[in-house]
């Protein structure tokens, strides 16, 4: 990339950029995310649609969980910049929710289901605040929703997988974001639980909100997503799902490794190491 | 002479009470701590603080020694403590961050270094013909004879304001350690808060190894909540049950170390909540062992009864044939499921009845988990059908019954 001229104005927001609008719920401008010197994400561009359900979709080690947690700050970027409707993440944090993998957390942890959903809330509550029977209130709804009410006293080590996975999503519509990255919230559940959770989802769209999935079951992308983000290092291809969901790009994410990016990333990381170059 | 009783009921003179009171707000103190330092997964980190303060302790006694002309100044030696108490910590993070080592090698590498630095300092001191130097050891082993007043009073203070910060930010420190990535995503700052964790985690265990020593401190943090886990699966009740116990057990520990002179403080102290955490272990209605191999024996004896009621239902009568099946038959006598005339068993209406059921019962559960009805389940899979109530095995052949119909 070549050095701007000194008399150009430098870009202070993604809004500058033509190809990022302040309307989507989230732009994601050149990002780069590394582990120890070794791209996980490389050049990454793109922008949420408004009132979507995006599949995210990519082998394993592609990066998609790496895209969601560095969206939200929980890993540093190498370069680039991420923005929510036009604004650095901090000032929007109350608007995006997030699902962890189930395996993210300890399910011996003493606490019960309805513990777990009200911590949802907090990030409205702010410190030394005590949770009250309005956020309560609303978490039961929230379980409600996903058919967990009848288990809210439950202690979370007695829950199934599929259980475990609906109290995350509770937990996270109990936050009343306008934007949600759910990382795998389909992995490992029953045909029931994934019938409730993609209804969720629907009704989220139906409100006007975008959904960002990490999904790997291919066959149920168009039948579950409107919009697709195939992701291998890179973004491969991105749109709605008719135009970019086609054989071709899914062979460029899955098959085709990009040998190239990865031996060059090898040699850089050998370098950084003080290791011999291959 | 002092006796268990004059102690346990404050009778003891006013500087034991004292010392009592101190180490009871320690203990209590230390098993509220301790709590969100095991959920944070931080117990082998705080093991690794007490053993870093032993350098602390001696390098503290000689700055003393240089600066003011007497050692054993105890401002000195618990500032010194928790400057190397935190060192070492620093040093575990800074070594994970390289990503050479695991944390738990990170960990057995930094303790054993700086109490061999700490052993080695000590060892030195012992040469210098200082009058004071002999109370040192304390800090490795505990007391055995009573501390000062002022002595307990600090610890009982120190205590007291570590476990009202961690109680204040309770919340926090509870969603850090359960989810810490929703902790960040929905902007706490976590590591100012693990930051804090480990200062008030840091200052129990400078005040608690004048008393305990530092090689025992670690478990005034971690047996009360591993005991109190037992007992609760809701996290209020795990902490208010860690901080009874760890007070508790100090008490119990300050009050047998009065009676006997040669008995130390903290191995009394951890002794009593060893015995907190062992009878929790066994007898906890949940999670104890004792309650779990009885309800495992009675499944088992539940279904060789069951067995042996078909067997009898399709046999007619019986003769009991062995001690165990005397055992089995009296049994379903008792449940009304059989009768005995003479030597004689043999099934009531009732005992056919669920005879029927059960054959039901395995025969809709293979079916439910697509078996074929010739196929012999494992023994495991076997006792389900044993644990059926009449209400699921109703739903069940109902579930199947839809089920046939529509294909």
């Amino acid at each position: 990339m070549s050095p701007l001229p000194p008399s150009e104005p430098i870009p202070t927001s993604l809004a500058d950029f033509p190809e990022h609008s302040p309307e989507s719920p989230l732009s994601i401008h050149n990002v780069t995310v590394a582990y120890r010197h070794r791209p996980v994400l490389w050049d990454i561009d793109y922008d949420a649609p408004k009132r979507a359900l995006v599949a995210v979709v990519g082998p394993n080690g592609a990066g998609k969980s790496t895209l969601m947690k560095a969206c939200l700050g929980l890993l540093p970027l190498a370069a680039g910049r991420v923005e929510f409707w036009g604004s650095p993440f901090a000032s929007q944090r109350l608007r995006v929710g997030y699902v962890p993998q189930r395996e993210a957390v300890d399910w011996e942890f003493p606490v019960n289901v309805l513990d777990v959903a009200v911590m949802g809330r907090y990030g409205r509550l702010g410190w030394f605040r005590r949770v009250s029977a309005k956020d309560r209130a609303i978490a039961l709804e929230c379980l409600d929703r996903v058919g967990m009410a009848d288990l809210a006293k439950r202690q979370i080590s007695e829950l199934s997988g599929g259980q475990q996975q609906r109290v995350f999503l509770a937990r996270a519509l109990a936050q009343e974001a306008d934007l949600y990255l759910m990382d795998e919230p389909l992995a490992g559940v029953d045909a029931a639980t994934e019938r409730t959770i993609i209804e969720i989802l629907r009704q989220l769209r139906q409100s006007g909100r975008t959904v960002l999935v990490v999904h790997h079951d291919l066959s149920t992308v168009p039948e579950y997503f409107d919009h697709v983000l195939l992701l291998n290092t890179r973004v491969i291809a991105a749109g709605p799902v008719q135009e970019a969901f086609t054989p071709d790009n899914l062979h460029a994410t899955y098959a085709g490794r990009l040998t190239a990016l990865d031996d060059a990333a090898e040699a850089l990381a050998r370098l950084r190491e003080g290791r011999p170059p291959l | 002479m002092t006796t268990l009783t004059d102690i346990l009921f404050w009778q003891a003179g006013f500087n034991t009470s004292v010392v009592l009171i101190g180490c009871t707000l320690l203990g209590a103190s230390a098993g509220v701590v301790g709590c969100f330092a095991v959920l944070r997964q931080r117990s082998l980190v705080a093991d690794a603080i007490g053993h870093a303060t032993l350098p602390g302790v001696m390098l503290g006694y000689l700055l003393a020694l240089v600066i003011t002309g007497e050692g054993r100044r105890l401002p000195w030696l618990l500032g010194g403590a928790a400057v190397t108490g935190l060192l070492g910590v620093l040093a575990v993070q800074a070594i994970v961050a390289t990503r050479r080592l695991r944390e738990d090698a990170a960990i057995a590498a930094v303790l054993s270094i700086f109490f061999g630095v700490g052993v080695l300092l000590l060892s030195y001191i012992q040469t210098l013909s200082t009058p004071d130097r002999g109370g040192l050891t304390h800090f490795i082993l505990g007391q055995t004879a009573a501390m000062s007043r002022t002595d307990a009073l600090m610890i009982g203070v120190v205590g007291l304001a570590a476990m009202l910060v961690v109680i204040a930010l309770a919340k926090e420190l509870r969603l850090v350690a359960f989810d810490e990535s929703l902790a960040r995503a929905q902007g706490w700052p976590v590591l100012v808060l693990d930051v804090l964790l480990m200062a008030v985690i840091t200052a129990v265990m400078v005040v608690a190894i004048q008393v305990v020593g530092m090689l025992l401190v670690v478990a005034m943090l971690i047996i009360p909540p591993a005991a109190a886990r037992h007992w609760s699966d809701r996290f209020a009740p795990v902490v208010v049950l860690s901080g009874v116990l760890g007070g508790l057990a100090a008490y119990a520990g300050a009050a047998a170390s009065a009676v006997g002179e040669n008995i130390p403080i903290g191995a009394a102290i951890v002794l009593a909540s060893g015995v907190a955490f062992a009878l929790g272990l066994l007898l906890s209605p949940r999670r104890g062992v004792l309650l779990g191999a009885f309800r495992s024996a009675r499944l088992r004896f539940v279904v060789r009864a069951q067995h042996r009621l078909r067997h009898l239902h399709a046999s007619r009568h019986a003769r009991p044939d062995g001690f165990i099946d005397r055992l089995l038959l009296a049994w379903l006598v008792r449940q009304g499921l059989a009768r005995r005339t003479g030597s004689r068993y043999e099934t009531t209406a009732r005992g056919d009845e669920a005879c029927d059921l059960a054959k039901r019962a395995a025969r809709t559960w293979q079916s439910a988990v697509g078996l074929d009805q010739s196929v012999r389940l494992s023994p495991g899979a076997d006792a389900v059908e044993h644990v059926l109530s009449r209400e699921m095995i109703e739903r069940l052949e109902q579930d199947l019954r839809s089920r046939r119909k529509t294909p």
